[in-house]
Parts: C-alpha cells; structure tokens; sequence
C-alpha cells in the first residue's frame, strides 16, 4: 500500500522539520456484537506550517484520527508524536475547531475568544488585543459583544476559529469546520482560513469531505479509505500561493480533483448512475 | 457584461430609488410594531376578559339558580369573608410561606448538592439514585402523619414534608443538565488545559442552569402542596389549618378566601423563581431553548 512506501521516507527528512508524527495508528472500537475497525495503521506526518487535508468517506475514521491526534482519545495501536514528544494525553499546545462551534452561549464572541486565554492564565490585556485584531481578521469587528444566537451560524465558526488561534498555537485542528455552512459562506471562509494560516504559519490538519476544499487550502491532501481507515493516496497541491477563486478552474485543480474522485468512484464510495453514462 | 448593466439603471437612479426603499421599509417597521402592540394587548388583555367572564357568570349563575352560598358561594360573598378575615389570612398565609420557602430553600440547598455528587462520583450514584427513584412511589401524603409523631405539630414537620416532595425534579433536573452537556465543549476544555475544576463551574454548570430553573419550577409549586399537606395533618397554623377549620364550621366563602391566598401565595413564588432564572440567564433565547429540557 500506498503507506508503506512513505514509511521508509520518513527518517530523510530531518526530524525537527517533522511537527506532527503520526505512526501506524490503529483505532478498533469495542462494540456489541463485534467491534469496529475505524482506523488500520494510519501513518502520516506535517511538517511545520504544512497545510495538510484529509478527506475520506463518512465513517472512515476521520474525527477519530483527529481526536488521536489531539491526544483526547488514546490509540487502541500505535503512536502520535509531536515535536518529538509522545501524546499520551491531552495535548494543550493546539487550537481545535469542530463541525460545531462548540461556543459557550452565554459568553460574547469576544468572551468565547477569551475563554481560551483564561483557561491558559495568559495576560489578559495582550491577549484581549489578539483576540480582537483576529476578530476582526475574519470580518467581525463590531460584532465583538453580540452573543452567539445574535450571529450567523458562519460568523459562530468564525468566532470558533478565532479561539483557536487566540494562543497562536503550532498546530490547529480542524474536523469538517465548514461541513454545516452554505456554499457561500464556506468559500468565504475558506479565503479567511487560508489568509489566516498565511500571517499565522501554523501546522493545520483540516478534515474535510469536500474535495475541493481540500484542493484549495492544501498543500497536501491525505486520501483515506472507507472503513477501516486506511491511507490510500497522499497528493501534493502545486498551485502558487495566495491561491484564488479563479484557480479553481486551472488545470492542477482539475488534475487533483480528478485523481481523487477518480479513486472515490474505484472504491465505490462514489457511483455514477447508469454504465452508458460514465465516460 | 449582463450584471454591469443589470446594475447600472440601479445606480443611476440613486436618490430616488433608495428614498422609496425607506419608506417600504419604515411602513414594514412601522406594521410590526403594531403587530406586536397587538399581541402585547392581548397577551394580557384575553385572559382578564375571561376571568371577568366567569367571575360574572359564576356571581350571576349562583344567585339565579339559588345554589346555597355554603355549597357555591358567589364571588362578592367571598371577597367579603376575605376582607372580614383579612388579618387572620394574613396571619396563616405568612406561617404557609414560611414554611414553602424553608422547604423549598432545602430542597436547592441539598437537592443541587446531591446532584453534583449523583453526576461526580459513579459508584455513589449507582448505590443512591435507584433509592431515590424508588423513593418516589412513597406517597408522601402518607408519609406526613408519621413526620406528626417524629417531629411534633411545629414548623418541622411540614417544612420536611414540603422539602420531600419538592426536592426530587431538582436533583434529577439539575443531574439530567450537568449530564447532557454538548461532548465537545468538554474535549474543548480539555485541549485548553482546563483544570476539572474550571470545566465544572465554568462549562458545566452554566451549560445546565436552564435545566435547574425548570426543576426549581416545579418545585417550588409542589413546595406549595406539601406545605398544606403538612398542615392539614397537624398544627395550629397556616393556611391549610384555615381551610380545615373553615371546612369544619361549613364557612365555604372563608374555604374560598384560603384557596385564593394559596393561589396567590403559589403564583408569587413562581414568578420569584422565574426572575431569579431571568438574572441568572440573562438571554431570553437561552431560557427558551431550555424549555424543552424540563422533565418530570
Ligand atoms: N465512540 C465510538 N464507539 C463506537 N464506534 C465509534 C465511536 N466513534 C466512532 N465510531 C465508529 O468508527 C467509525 C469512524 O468514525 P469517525 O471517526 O467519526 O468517522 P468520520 O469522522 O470519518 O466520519 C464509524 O464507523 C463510527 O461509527
Ligand atoms: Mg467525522
């Protein structure tokens, strides 16, 4: 398999380059009748500041790699290292952003943004000015003491994203964050996303089942199978940066795209209707 | 070149066009606040219709038909026995509130407690709460002549008759609330190194507060019942003793009187507890989207 020829390359690169080390991670869940195999020794590694994608089927072990990864869900196999060191618990030097944005509806954006800097003890008044300047980054100035149902379900994201950066952590996580936004919306913040990890520079594992969301943002998008969770293809996105709307109808895009739909339609996880029909 | 031009004649009219857009808008305003006003009306105004209707039917219908005021007493006869007896119903309705209140206070004071440790310690809550739930099919009425002969005809007895009946939705509303808390919100707390201790006060307990004031709802109205409970079983005071001696002496207007100081007395203590909600949760939306959390 694909991951077995990736394996060996891994000691090449120097190891201080290597941010994230995930290694031949193995997910099973105990179930009732019989258990489930989320994920079949996923090995995967990010550079510092790499844009890294995932995409897979539903249920193929994607918010479980994630979880793993952030150490709140320990490996059934197998280990993750960052920077060096083993995760056997939760790791604290992350931001994560679910598919929900998980906002305290009680707290301001401002407030929700500064939960993350109170639970660290980080000094207030620094920390307040990132807040707001990251808020407003993302198009919320002005927005900075509305309450969570005052805001749009985009701007809620927004607001999310924004606690988790807040600390400027190395690494961000972030689980199909726009999985439940209008197209619109998801192409705006998907430019934000991008512009923010551009000043920023951090690591980003983004999970995501849009294709071309992941072609976009990448630099390398991870292909996974369906379950039990395997790495199927690691594609490199050589499209220049800041990349544009527009790039989306360039031939890289379309070549990427393709290679990956290509493999969903093998696997099966994608059908097209009639045979007459395909190609 | 097509959404150039669409949008040119747009621009061009300018002035004129965005004036008119103003005056839809301020008529549109101006409907909504009328609407609203309306309903506001008569939100407010239905309700007093019809308990003037019925309060006219009832005073009209009971003299007509003859009923014998001992049996159905009309309105005007039992708002005279209630001025008559003014001071006396004030007297038995302050004992009454004093012991809701105790009652109710015990049921916040140790049911939250007991939820926390029913939702914080597992093996406690395997071995308490299956007592608790069982506890339940104890008809506490019944249960009230015994608390006469352990704890006497005082304040006692219907202070913990009120406090047992009361404070069982607390317990399991407030540990239902700290359970079902979003998932993630926790794993959030965890990834910013939030120690347990913050994550309770600061994440889960706020998550469940909506949950506690509808269990402090329902309690503090059966606060109201156990407190007459206990004083129709013994003692000398309050105003389920004024409705026993009233029913004893076949005074109905004066049985009347008490009812409606009880109702009076219940529905205060409810809108007390609705605007402690209010200043604990400030945000309308967040009340509302509670409401379907309350059980029982
Ligand atoms: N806590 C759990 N217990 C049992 N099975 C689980 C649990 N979490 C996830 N699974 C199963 O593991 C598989 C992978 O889940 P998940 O990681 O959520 O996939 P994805 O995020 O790619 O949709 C799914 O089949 C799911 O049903
Ligand atoms: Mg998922």
């Amino acid at each position: 398999m694909q991951h077995d020829a990736i394996l060996p390359a891994a000691p090449a690169q120097s190891p201080d380059d290597v941010l994230i080390d995930i290694d031949r991670v193995t997910q099973v869940y105990a179930g009732v009748g019989s258990a489930v195999r989320a994920l079949d020794r996923v090995s995967m590694q990010a550079r510092r500041g790499e844009f890294i994608s995932i995409v897979g089927p539903s249920g193929c072990g994607k918010s479980t790699l994630m979880m793993i990864a952030a150490g709140l869900l320990p490996a059934s196999a197998g280990t993750v290292r960052v920077a060096g060191r083993v995760v056997d618990r939760p790791q604290t030097d992350l931001g994560i952003v679910f598919q929900s944005p998980v906002l305290l509806e009680w707290r301001t954006a401002l407030e929700n943004v500064m939960l993350q800097a109170e639970a660290r003890r980080l000094p207030a008044a620094d920390a307040e000015r990132r807040a707001r300047s990251l808020l407003t980054a993302v198009g919320l100035a002005g927005f900075e003491h509305k309450y969570p149902h005052e805001l749009s379900g985009g701007m809620r994201q927004r607001v999310s994203i924004c606690r988790a950066l807040v600390h400027t952590p190395p690494q961000l996580l972030m689980d199909e964050p726009f999985g439940a936004l209008d197209a619109l919306t998801r192409d705006q913040l998907v430019l934000d996303l991008q512009e923010l990890w551009q000043t920023e520079r951090m690591t980003v594992l983004f999970v995501t089942h849009s294709i071309a969301e992941a072609v976009f943002l990448s630099d390398r998008i991870i292909v996974m199978t369906p379950r039990p969770g395997r790495i199927a293809r690691e594609i490199g996105v050589d499209l220049p940066r800041p990349r544009t709307l527009a790039m989306r109808d360039s031939a890289v895009f379309h070549a990427v795209s393709r290679e990956i739909t290509d493999f969903f339609l093998e696997q099966g996880v994608l059908r097209e209707r009639a045979a007459g029909l395909s190609r | 070149m097509s959404t150039v031009n669409a949008r040119s004649p747009g621009e061009a009219a300018g002035d004129g066009q965005e004036t008119a857009l103003a005056a839809v808008e301020a008529r549109v305003q101006e409907s909504l606040r009328q609407r609203t006003a309306r309903a506001r009306r008569a939100a407010l105004g239905y309700p007093i219709l019809v308990v003037v209707l019925i309060v006219l039917l009832w005073e009209y219908g009971t003299r007509a038909a003859g009923v014998p005021p001992f049996i159905l007493p009309p309105p005007t006869l039992i708002a005279q026995s209630l001025i008559a007896h003014w001071s006396m119903v004030l007297h038995h309705g302050w004992a009454t509130l004093v012991e809701i209140l105790l009652g109710f206070g015990l049921s916040v004071l140790i049911g939250v407690p007991l939820a926390m440790a029913i939702f914080l310690w597992p093996a406690f809550s395997r071995s308490v709460y299956p007592l608790l739930v069982s506890s339940q099919a104890v008809p506490k009425v019944a249960v009230a002549p015994l608390f006469v002969v352990w704890f006497g005809f005082g304040l006692l007895p219907k202070v913990l008759i009120a406090f047992l009946i009361a404070f069982f939705p607390i317990v399991i509303n407030t540990a239902v609330g700290l359970e079902s808390i979003e998932r993630e919100k926790i794993l959030l707390a965890r990834s910013m190194g939030l120690s347990a201790l913050d994550t309770f006060f600061k994440i889960r307990l706020p998550s469940a507060l909506p949950t506690v004031f509808g269990g402090m709802k329902i309690a503090i109205t059966l606060a109201v019942v156990g407190a007459v409970v206990g004083e129709f079983v013994g003692g000398e005071e309050g105003l389920g003793y004024v409705l026993l001696t009233a029913n004893g002496s076949m005074d109905t207007p004066l049985l009347f009187a008490g009812v409606i100081a009880l109702t009076v007395v219940g529905v205060a203590l409810y809108l007390l507890v609705e605007l402690a909600e209010r200043l604990a949760i400030p945000h309308a939306a967040l009340r509302q989207q509670a409401r379907g959390g309350e059980t029982a």
